[in-house]
């Protein structure tokens, strides 16, 4: 068998990282897929933003390996997630479907996070234990730490997940809610996708130090600096600060370095403020490309499965995007609901 | 029936709530071994232990945005900020989180949280340990705003504020801590949010005041009543949402309305209630809607006599009260 | 008591003002708002009455000097009177305690301090709820002026307004409280006392009815809560010229009957041809040709009394008095002897029309010889008018009714109308004045009949 063949000639080459860390072949192949349903899902939305058919978009791409290898650490549906607006690869690996993201587009009735009141990126599914988001920046790293100190409060050993980019760490939110965080030993991972530029402003323009994992000296935590682009050893590295915050040995700042290949958003020139040549030397180390790499090394994909799988991923977000285009607008009243709660009546 | 000061009512509707829930657990700075700046919370690390009375660190912002998350978590936390003055750094942790995000998760994420804030002046506090905060945060839809001024309804409105699934900004004035005193009965009851009382039964104007004007207020009104003046006293208790029924059938009855708050005047609570009155109960008056409020100036100055100045006092609300019967 | 005369505030936005010239010399008579002096500002240049009769005892400011309003300009007083310290009353000080307690007294004791003069403005407007309740006890202008306003500046009050509705619905007090019982019946030994020596007259024998402030032409002793309406220049000339027609003329009227069975006869067969023609034939048609008959036979009616000697007028031109919505007009029919039936009734179709419309000419309402008033239409039986200067006098035209009248010693019914003329005396004697009307009575009676 072709595929077979595929995997023995690979198994010479590269060592399955991927089984020493404990993940099997299907997990593997999952993350993949995640990987690539985001990236696929992030580059529609972008096409009907300029087809005018959305009003906004913010991306996740070039992100994705971090958001899916933090994701794959966590037990999803029982650790808590906090995320913040690039996170599209990590909601769908918790559990939200294109179909939910396409809904926040489109901004129409059913739209799960926010009951289409936010704009699009501003995940949130409480089944999923996934916290609904705001956009000003950092506020969710103290928040995330209240979860923590619940869950500490109530002896439980579920973890939650926090995510930021380097920009929020110039927020004081950041300092109180690992300052909390380091004073009480509090379950939660702040994972800071560091994609050097908080819209146009350049990382040496935002901090003094040269990473932000230097900080967690300050707060008594462990720092822990990782290739954002390599989904492997970014669970790896989650995976380690989740068994310690489990073990009740407290939080981690876990930094992942990455690049965002894109502007800021739909409506950000990169062009301003950074040259072509950088962003074309970081899309060799494109996430979607790296993972592939390493499943065709290892014998887990070959061209015929990544063609399936481009299928299968045309086809979610096909089926996502007349999903969301078909379905109605939610009433215009429905702007007066879920301002008070039932005590109220 | 138990004689209660204001500070009393809270202390012991904190330890009897700890009590019957679990999930309520207190944090703020010097809440524990201190019992408080103010001895709010006086005892309650003793019987409760610091598990659930938690001093913070000296971060108003992540006082409110522990308690959030704690909320979400599915406690109940209270947040002890210190003094009123102090909100400012966790206005964003109100106003964007706290606040929002029952509708911003369309009901999916509650936060139940209790903020209880000591506030306003006339105690020689200066600019930054005796402001009126309410208007502010009065504004914000999603946020309970509550005002009680006695310990019967200290004790009501506290009870009440843990069983809602709604954050609750609890104002307390500091003035009338030890100020003042009332029974308070021994059965169980609660004081709805949103229900305004009168305090003082009255035929020729109605008086709304709330906190320590609601005590100067009944007082130049029991002064004014020598002359056969006879003024209603309005507590609206709950400043969001406003009791408008209650209001409006009070001015309905007394076709004048003077409204008395400590908070400077300019876009204060009276200008809202000064707006449902003309808007809604335009065909009853008989005399514009008077306001009596602090000047506008930054906060409350700390030197004696700008002090007094500064705040309304009984003699200026009498004077009030003379010139809206007489109009 | 000396009075101040106050830099008035000339405009919202006029802060101060500047004394123009003085018309009066201290020591000076002056009368009640008579021009005493000018006052320029950059928005207008005014005169000021005087706010008080007597002497000018005092100057303050003089020519060409700007002062704020408010600023005492003048003393009037009697003359020999000491001056008063001229300051302001609102300047006065006010204590911390004292200010409080001073203002209380007022709505507590009404009566003894009268509200302000009713110079606010305040005191002509309503509050919401007074004007709600003005309509929901539709209480009715002439009433409302009744109302004694007790509010600051003698504004009427709710309070005010539920007092008036009480007072006006609840019954007339007893004498006693004798529950029903017909007091006076009881020998007075067997009467109820109440064992009060003194009661108040107002509980013995019922509150005594306000009486309504009596109108005045210079606006003094009006009460605080009367609603002014301002006067309509037709109306001030109605005033102008009844006024100075009833002192000028001496008034006598005497009252004719007339049968009007032949007029009526004659109106009813005609009208439909008239109105084939757009002429609505009306019985002030026929009045206007028996007064043309009845002035041709009296020729000294059609004249003007002057003081040179009786101006005898040449031409015979017809005023109707035509009532309108907030006054009336007369109109005048031209040459009405010169007009047919058929002229007249279209000139009184025409002119009563466009004066409802207001779309007279002045010339249209010039000129008249002698007027007639129809108050019949009113259903006035007779009434004596007030002559229309300068003619010589006026016909008052009731309205028709049926009646009993005697004829040939027998009661028959017929329709009959009571005509009115008044005379100036100083031209026209009552002999004239019957003579006149006798000749216009029979001009109807015997109207032809075709």
């Amino acid at each position: 068998m072709a595929t077979m063949k595929v995997a023995e000639k690979a198994a010479v080459k590269v060592e399955a990282r991927h089984r020493a860390l404990g993940l099997s072949d299907a997990q593997a192949l999952e993350m993949y897929w995640y990987i690539l349903l985001s990236r696929r899902l992030d580059e529609r939305m972008w096409i009907l933003h300029r087809q005018h058919q959305v009003a906004f978009h913010i991306s996740g791409i070039g992100h994705e390996a971090a958001q899916v290898g933090a994701a794959f650490a966590l037990k999803r549906g029982y650790d808590f997630v906090h995320p913040y607006y690039r996170d599209m690869a990590l909601s769908l690996a918790i559990g939200m479907t294109p179909r939910d993201l396409m809904l926040a587009m489109y901004g129409r009735q059913g739209e799960p996070s926010s009951g289409a009141r936010q704009m699009p990126a501003h995940y949130g599914a409480r089944a999923l234990k996934i916290v609904s988001g705001s956009s000003p920046v950092a506020t969710q790293i103290p928040q995330a730490s209240g979860i923590a100190f619940g869950i500490r409060y109530k002896g439980t050993d579920e973890v939650v997940l926090t995510c930021f980019g380097e920009g929020s760490t110039s927020e004081g939110d950041f300092h109180e809610g690992l300052n909390w965080a380091g004073i009480y030993k509090l379950p939660v991972i702040f994972f800071c996708q560091n994609n050097m530029y908080a819209i146009s402003v350049p990382t040496d323009k935002e901090m003094p130090v040269k990473n932000v994992a230097d900080r967690a000296v300050a707060y008594g935590i462990p720092g822990v600096i990782v290739d954002g682009n390599d989904a492997l050893e970014v669970y790896r590295v989650m995976k380690d600060a989740a068994a310690r915050a489990r073990r009740g040995e407290g939080a981690t700042l876990v930094e992942a370095k990455t690049y965002r290949p894109v502007p800021h958003s739909s409506d950000d020139d990169d062009r301003t403020y950074r040259s072509r040549e950088e962003v074309e030397a970081w899309k060799k180390k494109d996430p979607v490309l790296l993972m592939r790499q390493y499943l065709a090394s290892v014998g887990l994909l070959d061209d015929a499965t990544a063609q399936e799988y481009e299928a299968r991923a045309k086809e979610a977000v096909d089926d996502a995007h007349q999903f969301a285009n078909n379905a109605p607008f939610p009433p215009a009243e429905f702007a007066l609901e879920n301002v008070w709660g039932e005590s109220r009546k | 029936m138990a004689t209660l000061t204001n500070i009393e009512a809270v202390t012991r509707t904190l330890a009897e709530e700890m009590r019957r829930d679990p999930n309520i657990f207190i944090t703020g700075e010097d809440v524990g071994v201190r019992g408080g700046v103010f001895r709010a919370t006086k005892g309650l690390i003793e019987e409760f232990g610091d598990q659930r009375v938690v001093d913070s660190p000296l971060a108003e912002l992540s006082i409110v945005a522990i308690g959030m998350g704690a909320a979400l978590y599915g406690l109940h936390p209270v947040c002890e900020i210190q003094f009123a003055d102090f909100i400012a750094p966790a206005f964003n942790q109100i106003v964007n989180e706290v606040a929002k995000m029952r509708y911003r998760s369309n009901g999916a994420w509650t936060v139940p949280l209790v903020i209880r804030a000591p506030y306003g002046g006339g105690i020689g506090g200066g600019l930054y340990h005796s402001q009126s905060i309410e208007a502010t945060y009065a504004h914000v839809p999603g946020l309970y705003v509550v005002a009680p001024a006695t310990p019967y309804d200290i004790v009501g409105m506290l009870r009440y504020a843990f069983r809602v699934q709604d954050p609750v900004l609890f104002l307390e004035h500091k003035k009338t801590y030890r100020l003042i005193k009332g029974e308070v009965p021994n059965d169980y009851y609660t004081v709805p949010f949103g229900k305004a009382e009168i305090k003082r039964a009255g035929t020729d104007l109605t008086v709304i005041a709330y906190g320590l004007m609601l005590h100067l207020a009944l007082e130049a009104a029991q002064r004014v009543a020598a002359d056969g003046i006879s003024a209603q006293v309005l507590d609206p208790r709950t400043l969001n949402p406003l009791d408008k029924e209650t209001i409006l059938e009070s001015v309905k009855k007394t076709s004048k309305a003077l409204i008395v708050h400590e908070d400077n005047l300019t876009l204060g609570l009276g200008a809202e209630i000064a707006a449902i009155i003309a808007g809604e109960a335009f065909e009853y008056l008989d005399a514009p809607v008077m306001r009596l409020g602090a000047p506008d100036v930054p906060a409350v100055p700390f030197s004696q006599p700008m002090q007094d100045f500064f705040m309304p006092n009984a003699d200026k609300i009498e004077k009030a009260i003379r010139k809206l019967a007489a109009y | 008591m000396a009075t101040h005369v106050v830099m008035p505030q000339l405009g919202e936005s006029v802060v101060e003002g500047t004394v123009g010239k003085w018309y009066k010399k201290v020591g000076e008579q002056v009368a009640l708002y008579e021009p005493i002096m000018e006052v320029v500002t950059d928005k207008v240049t005014t005169e000021i009455p005087a706010s008080a009769a007597g002497t000018l005892l005092q100057i303050l400011v003089p020519e060409g000097t700007t002062v704020k309003a408010g600023t005492v300009l003048a003393v009037i007083g009697a003359a020999g009177e000491p001056l008063p310290p001229a300051t302001p009353a609102s300047a006065a000080g006010e204590g911390r305690r004292a200010a409080p307690a001073a203002a209380a007294a007022a709505p507590n004791h009404p009566t003894t301090q009268p509200p302000n003069a009713p110079t606010a403005p305040s005191a002509q407007r309503l509050t919401p709820v007074v004007a709600r309740m003005i309509a929901d006890h539709k209480i009715a202008d002439a009433e409302l002026a009744t109302i004694h306003g007790t509010g600051d500046g003698g504004r009427i009050s709710k309070k005010d307004i539920e007092a008036f509705v009480a007072r006006r619905t609840s019954p007339p007090s007893p004498l006693l409280p004798g529950e029903g019982r017909k007091i006076e019946e009881l020998p007075p030994w067997e009467q109820p006392g109440t064992g009060e020596l003194f009661r108040p007259t107002e509980e013995i024998f019922g509150k005594p009815q306000a009486t309504p402030p009596s109108p005045s032409s210079t606006g003094e002793g009006r009460g605080g809560g009367d609603e002014i309406v301002p006067l309509s220049p037709m109306r001030k000339a109605i005033a102008e010229h009844m006024v100075r027609s009833k002192t000028i003329a001496p008034h006598v009227s005497s009252v004719h009957e007339a049968e009007m069975s032949r007029v009526i006869a004659y109106q009813k067969a005609h009208a439909g041809e008239f109105a084939q023609q757009g002429v609505k034939l009306t019985y002030t048609a026929f009045f206007v040709q028996a007064a043309v008959a009845a002035l041709k036979a009296w020729p000294i009616v059609n004249a003007s009394y002057t003081e040179q000697g009786i101006a005898m007028k040449r031409d015979l031109n017809i005023g109707i008095a035509v009532a309108m919505e907030d006054g009336l007009i007369v109109p005048v029919i031209k040459h009405a002897d010169d007009k047919s039936l058929l002229g007249i009734a279209r000139a009184v179709n025409d002119l009563a029309t466009r004066a409802r419309e207001k779309r007279l000419t002045p010339d249209e309402v010039q000129g008249g010889t002698f007027t007639i008033t129809n108050y019949g239409i009113f259903g006035s039986l007779f009434g004596t008018p007030v002559i229309n200067q300068p003619q010589s006098a006026i016909l008052g035209v009731g309205t028709i009714q049926k009646r009993a009248v005697v004829l040939n010693d027998a009661i028959a019914i017929r329709p009959m109308i009571y005509l009115s003329i008044t005379i100036d005396h100083r031209l026209l004697d009552g002999a004239i004045g019957d003579q006149f009307m006798q000749k216009l009575k029979r001009f109807l009676e015997e109207y032809p009949a075709e």
